[in-house]
């Protein structure tokens, strides 16, 4: 056989920001509004325990799901934070990322065939996930009026009730939005009633800013058909060590394990130790990023109100999602500010149906370069709008 | 509390403007600007002053952390001993510490020889001040929380999902 691309991953489009990161590469003044991580270095005691880990040589692989110490860690934590109890030997798979952990389940528990319903705007990656499994995407479109939150109705409009599966993700990349515990009752209750499988992405929890994030895998009767995704790329600011887990019942994590033990083996051991110490001891990091990703959301939120972009209140994550001006697509939007102004945002509709007409606007960089960034789009409008 | 909120973010960048510390506390302007003077008012907020890193200057800058032991009687205590270096320029800071000895105290000046006349004719003289130990800075790593490297670069993509 030749190297011909399969029919899945011809089935898959490039990524629809690929045009728009050569643009941004022309140009050396762009401030970027469109990075998906956070801007803070990974905090100093996890580094310096990935690297004391480095010199005392501890470059082995590790058990298939992770450190047992870390796993205990992990659960420990989740327990605490989010009432997510689950047993550290069974239930826990740690891997390279959490989007490892999100294909795993999609390889693992998605037949050919199968529907996966996907509430969007959301994470480019569920849509080729599913598709590399050979399932189905359905998309559930949410609704600004409903402030980018999962309801039954846009479930049942989209025929969610006959899918297998359903993947959720909030707090929400990349709208902000947040599902507290009413507005989760509803859809766990819909889950149950049409036996669906959850896949709950919670990498952002942490990065709650009113209220507590609640998981879907605490309502009666979720916990044996849900998995959990988490990891500390977000929260602990470390993206590029590709650190994750999935929290699931012990014969879903061995499914799971299956795929992984073949596929990667283990995650980073590098990683591993670092993560360990995080959980050990950088919650006040942790705390003293989601403050600052706070004070910056509320600044951001305002200042597009002034300007005469509407934005809802995103209270998750680190991304605020404002309405572009009439007779604007968010892609030339985006593009003509990027082409003009060297402000980079990402048109809405890279992130699937409901993303339309909007602009996912990321946070995650310091004040001054916020501030800046705002004067540009101010200044673009004026002119262009 | 926004009052602890404001300070905080003063403390962060005393430049903030305003209406930007309004922005991020989701007050009112005039509300920040009424936290701001009651602070002052109430001596929480001291001053405002420029972190400076004096190696990036060409001329010379020389500060010492100075270690004081002192003796006590029944006329005269820590605060009256205090009061009396705080009051020369050449100090900069000076606080009662446990440990080793009572006062560490920090002296700017032009010269090593302006910082040691000034502790010794000054300083050591003082009838109850039984011994000084003087540290000369060689390097200052960091200032008040900032870091004086040069910082990491930030070397994420412009674009990331």
């Amino acid at each position: 056989m030749t190297l011909e691309p399969s029919e899945r991953v011809r089935a898959v489009p490039p990524s629809g920001i690929r045009r728009f990161f050569e643009i941004a590469e022309e140009r050396d003044d762009v401030i970027s509004l469109g990075v998906g991580e956070p801007d803070f270095s990974t905090p100093w005691a996890a580094r310096d325990a990935a690297i004391h880990s480095l010199e005392r040589g501890r470059t082995s692989y590790t058990a298939n799901r992770g450190m047992a110490d870390l796993r205990e860690s992990i659960a420990a934590y989740v327990d605490d934070r989010f009432d997510l109890a689950y047993d550290p030997g069974e239930e826990i798979i740690v891997t390279a990322g959490a989007s490892e952990a999100v294909d795993l389940a999609f390889r693992a528990f998605v037949d050919p065939g199968d529907v996966v319903a996907i509430s969007q705007p959301s994470y480019i990656s569920y849509e080729p996930g599913v598709t590399f499994a050979g399932g189905e995407v359905l998309p559930v479109p949410t609704r600004e009026e409903d402030e980018f939150r999962l309801t039954v109705d846009a479930l049942e409009a989209a025929g969610a009730a006959d899918a297998d599966a359903l993947v959720l993700c909030y707090p929400n990349n990349p709208t902000g939005a947040v599902m507290d515990r009413g507005d989760l009752a509803s859809v766990a209750e819909f889950a149950r009633e049409h036996d669906l499988a959850v896949f709950s992405d919670e990498i952002y929890a942490e990065l709650t800013y009113e209220g507590e994030h609640a998981s879907i895998a605490t309502f009666e009767g979720l916990r044996e058909r849900t998995v959990v995704f988490n990891g500390f790329s977000k929260a602990y600011a470390m993206t590029g060590l590709r650190l994750g887990y999935a929290l699931a019942p012990a014969e879903a994590v061995t499914a799971m394990n299956r795929v992984h033990q073949y596929g990667m083996l283990s995650a980073p051991t590098t990683a591993q130790h670092a993560a360990l110490e995080a959980l050990d001891s950088c919650d006040g990091d942790v705390r003293e990023m989601v403050d600052a990703y706070d004070r910056r959301r509320r600044f951001v939120i305002s200042r597009f109100r002034e300007i005469g972009m509407p934005c809802f209140e995103a209270r998750g994550a680190f991304y605020v999602f404002p309405e572009v001006p009439d007779g604007w697509t968010a892609e030339a939007f985006a593009e003509e500010l990027l082409r003009e102004e060297g402000v980079a945002v990402v048109p809405g509709d890279v992130f699937g149906t409901g993303g339309e007409g909007h602009l996912r606007v990321s946070y995650a960089t310091g004040l001054e370069e916020l501030r800046e960034a705002l004067a540009r789009i101010e200044s673009f409008l004026d002119e262009r709008v | 509390m926004s009052q602890r909120e404001v300070l905080e973010l003063l403390r962060e960048n005393a430049r903030y403007a305003a209406a930007d510390v309004a922005r991020m506390t989701d007050l009112d302007e005039s509300e920040v600007e009424a936290a701001i003077e009651d602070l002052e008012a109430a001596g929480v907020v001291r001053g405002y002053q420029a972190v400076v890193d004096w190696d990036r200057l060409p001329d010379e800058r020389v500060r010492a952390e100075v270690e004081l032991n002192v003796t006590l009687d029944r006329e005269t205590s820590y605060d009256d001993i205090a009061e009396r270096l705080a009051r020369f320029p050449q100090v900069k800071a000076l606080r009662l510490v446990s440990g080793d000895y009572d006062f560490d105290m920090e002296v700017e000046g032009d010269s090593i020889r302006e910082v040691s006349r000034f502790i010794s004719e000054k300083v050591a003289p003082v009838p109850e001040i039984t011994q000084t130990v003087t540290h000369y800075v060689m390097t200052s790593y960091k200032e008040n929380g900032i870091e004086l490297g040069d910082g990491d670069d930030d070397d994420r993509l412009s674009y990331t999902p």
